[in-house]
């Protein structure tokens, strides 16, 4: 097993590198001058010709690779050129958290009533519970989250904030910097309901995909499980039904449930982009988002390989649970 | 069946939308953001100009882009994945790392990635969304052609003399072809998804063409005075992609029996 996983980590390795010049010669590539971005109207060709040199943009494209990929093994991504002075890696470390806290809760919605409604569907297949699940979920993956965004946007926001992930007026002490992890650290019950609150409509805008998807793999794993022998044998016991579906049925339907879970976690970090933006969340979508506006390739190139990281490690992550749960896997 | 129907409907309202509607999508014909009335059905957007004659229009960009950028993501993924399946080895080695490479950053990110790189317009729509679309399409063709290689057809083939590249593209892939039609019906639904996701962030069409991404774009600005812009262009993006959706389970439980036993 531990071989299987170190072999699985160096297999990354190289992938990362690749993946890191992919996106560094993307966020270079056509598009507006940085110089441009930085300058605006005032540069004069002297001052252009001075900042191309400092920021080292005169330089073939793979030396400036070659410089920019050092730095990262150092693990230092950089400056922002636009934001002069501000650490690319400071600031990603400050959103990061927000990205992981709004995913997390999408994720949590999405098992609570994705799993129950696939089981529920699968136990009465084609009842009216099922018809109602699978047509829920079949919108659920047809409908552009920013346009549900917005929706919920109109509808709700006589009640709940619409934009941010706290009330700037309220002041807590930075500890872990997941925002609501800092309120309850700090004792402040009335930070901790803003907080929640804030997090209410981007967590259910996000859990739409995966809840869909959730409850439609849960609904096919346990039809196939539901319909084993093992299954009969144990109904043909006397076992009550509930007893059937959730101590026999349900354990052994869980395996590619949980795949999908940790697939999606991974595509969420990432993905959140544009619910991010819908909600003016302070993650890392907005900032990669904002950085493509500001034509910054310093912080795009480190938003980017951070995500495709963290991605990298969520499949990861799965396959090795995979060969926990399945010992083929490790010798295939 | 609902589905097929929607989508007809969908794009035959896009096709003849010069007839049905007497509006141009360009000229400003009245006050900005009016609600729905006689004059103007769904009514008029941030600059006056006619809602629903802007969708219908928008439908012919939309559905273009996202029909578009399959058929590229197909022209490129299903060769990759062919190649790669049926002769294996160093092949197969370097297109399954490319796609691995393709695969380590989400779909949508890697979308803005290429289009910020490429300026506005709807060719790179096309070309954003359809590179991302190449892997799933390789992979699924890879795997299927490696369990057809080895069946019997094949190797009849080939003893008869026929050139690999001709056994592969003659007999293997057209065998393959199932799952990709299900795949690529699918594919257009994403497809359209990720490029209104892109029209939305404003990284779409040139501005003041009608798509539905952006125009969503333009009502999200209006939202908290008139909210019938950004309500009917999501509609219409959930519409076609919903009905897509329906279609494309529908042709998959068609051409697989087992699906439907399962289903």
């Amino acid at each position: 097993m531990t071989s299987y996983i170190i072999r699985r980590l160096l297999a990354s390795i190289p992938l990362l590198f690749v993946v890191s010049f992919l996106v560094f010669f993307l966020s270079r590539a056509g598009g507006r001058d940085p110089v441009d971005a930085i300058l605006g109207e005032k540069g004069t060709p002297e001052t252009r010709a001075r900042v191309t040199r400092e920021l080292g943009l005169d330089k073939p494209l793979i030396v400036q690779y070659g410089i920019y990929i050092g730095r990262v093994l150092r693990g230092d991504l950089g400056t922002s050129y636009i934001r002069a002075g501000e650490s690319v890696s400071a600031e990603i470390g400050r959103r990061l958290p927000a990205t992981i806290e709004l995913t997390c809760a999408a994720m949590l919605i999405a098992i609570l009533v994705g799993v129950p409604a696939g089981i529920l569907s699968a136990v009465r297949p084609r009842s009216w519970i099922d018809y109602l699940g699978m047509s829920v979920s079949l919108a659920g993956v047809s409908i552009p989250v920013f346009w549900l965004g917005l929706l919920l946007v109109l509808a709700f926001k006589q009640w709940l904030p619409v934009s941010g992930n706290i009330d700037p007026a309220i002041d807590i002490v930075r500890r872990t910097g997941f925002t609501i992890l800092d309120c309850a650290l700090a004792g402040d019950g009335r930070a901790f309901v803003d907080a929640l609150r804030h997090l209410v409509l981007p967590a259910v805008t996000l859990s739409t995909i995966p809840l869909a998807m959730t409850a439609r793999i849960t609904r096919s794993s346990m039809l196939e499980v539901l319909g084993s022998d093992y299954v009969r044998t144990a109904r043909a016991k006397g076992l009550r039904s509930t007893t059937v579906v959730t101590r026999h049925a349900f354990r052994n339907a869980l395996v590619p449930v949980v795949t999908l879970i940790g697939l999606e976690f991974g595509y969420l970090l990432g993905g959140a982009v544009l619910t991010e933006t819908v909600f003016d969340w302070p993650g890392l979508g907005t900032y990669t988002v904002h950085a493509v506006f500001q034509t910054d390739p310093v912080s795009i190139c480190g938003a980017s390989l951070v995500i495709a990281t963290t991605f990298i490690l969520a499949n990861l992550a799965v396959d090795i649970l995979y060969a926990f749960i399945d010992p083929r896997v490790r010798y295939g | 069946m609902a589905g097929l129907a929607i989508l007809v409907l969908i794009a035959a309202l896009s096709i003849g939308i010069g007839l049905i509607s007497r509006h141009d999508p360009a000229r400003i014909a009245s006050a900005a953001m009016q609600g729905p009335s006689g004059e103007h059905w769904l009514g008029t957007d941030d600059l006056g100009r006619d809602v629903f004659a802007r969708l219908g229009y928008g439908g012919r960009v939309s559905l273009g882009v996202g029909l578009a950028a399959v058929a590229l993501s197909l022209l490129v993924g299903v060769p990759l994945g062919a190649l790669a399946g049926y002769f294996g080895g160093w092949a197969d080695m370097i297109i399954s790392r490319l796609i691995e490479v393709m695969l380590a950053l989400p779909t949508i990110l890697l979308a803005i990635l290429i289009a910020a790189s490429m300026g506005k317009g709807a060719d790179t729509l096309v070309f954003a969304v359809g590179i991302v679309g190449i892997p799933q399409f390789a992979r699924q063709v890879r795997g299927s052609v490696l369990t057809l290689r080895e069946q019997d057809f094949v190797q009849a083939s080939r003893a008869l003399g026929a050139s690999p590249l001709r056994t592969l593209f003659h007999e293997v892939v057209p065998n393959a072809l199932g799952p990709i039609i299900v795949l690529a019906t699918l594919g257009v639904g994403s497809a359209i998804l990720t490029a209104a996701g892109l029209s939305f962030l404003g990284l779409g069409v040139e501005t003041g063409t009608p798509e539905w991404g952006a125009m969503l774009y333009e009502g999200r600005r209006g939202l908290q005075s008139s909210a019938h812009l950004a309500v009917f262009s999501g509609l219409a993006i959930t519409l076609a992609v919903l009905a897509i959706n329906l279609f494309g389970d529908g042709l998959r439980d068609a051409l697989d029996p087992k699906a439907e036993k399962k289903a």
